[in-house]
């Protein structure tokens, strides 16, 4: 494999990561304010 | 076109497992049960949600250490053969990424933790964070033998935190976790540095063995185990914990304590006739992983 092709296959990886990762936290962020406004489902 | 070159960090962007590494994940896996421990033994439990976050908190802040670590000790790393491979000595990272990976987690870690549940528990998260990086990593650590026993402390802190982030204060139950993994990190890095001697030396860490020689290391994990055994079985005849908890601390502490006394027993000064030590840290990660394993099944099955 070339140095150009690891390089974007790394960078890819890394930005799946890293949305996943922002995804998980907007998600978590969701649940905490749910569960510091008290509110009963 | 160049060949790809894989030991040239400023040619390649790091890869995700390297990030992953230098939070050293298993390290974490302890620190995070420990955290878990202190909240579920507590009187009241947050929202599930909040309870997530602090414990991911505490992991995150565990994380960040690892990597700070990894970052400051980059050239002891190096050198020793454990740790050679390590993302940063291996090359596969450069130095500024590990950094601000670090430094990074750590704040959002505070952060996180104070919006989430309160800031005495994200204070003392900052506190450890801060006390493993500048008091054992920088300070400590390569000036003396007692950086394990002083530098302890900072893995002590996490039942203290997982405690604190459900009830939102201190008590006697979490101070006496606190004083069991502070009282059981000597005798659990001294038994590891009994065996991994040579790297220590090699890196110039004035590790005990090191420093005052194996007898006298093994003298003194013996003498830290019995204090480390009374902390671990007072919180039943203080009435912090139930008789589940105080029959299995006695009988776990009491393994580590036989265990000790082989340690101190023997007399090999190569690894490959160290089976004692070996042993002792084995079973001194299962010794922690059970008595607070115990102490929340005490909890939750009534006393």
């Amino acid at each position: 494999m070339k140095l150009e092709e690891e390089v974007v296959r790394r960078q890819r990886e890394r930005a799946k990561i890293t949305a996943l990762l922002l995804g998980a936290f907007v998600i978590l962020l969701f649940f905490i304010t749910i569960a510091k406004t008290g509110i009963n489902w | 076109m160049p060949a790809m070159d894989m030991t040239n960090p400023a040619a390649l962007p790091a890869d995700w497992r390297d990030f992953l590494a230098l939070t050293k994940p298993r390290v974490m896996s302890l620190v995070v049960f420990s955290g878990l421990a202190g909240m579920l033994a507590a009187p009241e439990l947050p929202p599930l949600a909040l309870g997530f976050t602090a414990i991911l908190c505490v992991a995150l802040g565990a994380g960040a250490c690892g990597a700070l670590n990894q970052w400051y000790e980059v050239e002891l790393d190096a050198k020793m053969r454990r740790t050679a491979k390590r993302p940063l000595p291996d090359g596969r990272m450069d130095r500024q990424s590990a950094l601000h990976f670090g430094v990074g987690l750590a704040f959002f870690s505070v952060l996180l933790m104070g919006l989430a549940t309160n800031w005495l528990a994200a204070s003392l998260l900052a506190v450890s964070i801060l006390f493993y990086v500048l008091i054992y990593t920088v300070w400590l650590k390569p000036r003396t033998p007692q950086n394990i026993v002083i530098g302890g402390a900072a893995g002590a802190f996490p039942p203290l935190i997982g405690w604190v982030a459900a009830t939102g204060h201190f008590a006697a139950l979490p101070l006496l976790l606190f004083a069991i993994v502070f009282l059981w990190t000597p005798p659990h890095f001294w038994a590891l540095s009994l065996f991994v001697r040579s790297d220590y030396a090699a890196a110039g860490i004035p590790m005990l063995p090191v420093v005052a020689g194996f007898e006298n290391t093994r003298r003194q994990i013996f003498l830290y185990s019995l204090p480390m055994a009374l902390a671990a079985v007072a919180p039943w005849p203080l009435g912090l914990a139930g008789p589940i908890y105080g029959g299995s601390a006695a009988i776990l502490s009491f393994v580590f304590i036989v265990l000790s006394a082989r340690v101190l027993a023997n007399r090999a000064s190569e690894p490959k006739h160290m089976a004692a030590e070996k042993h002792l840290f084995g079973y001194s990660v299962f010794y922690l992983f059970a008595l607070f394993a115990v102490l929340v099944a005490d909890r939750w099955l009534g006393w």
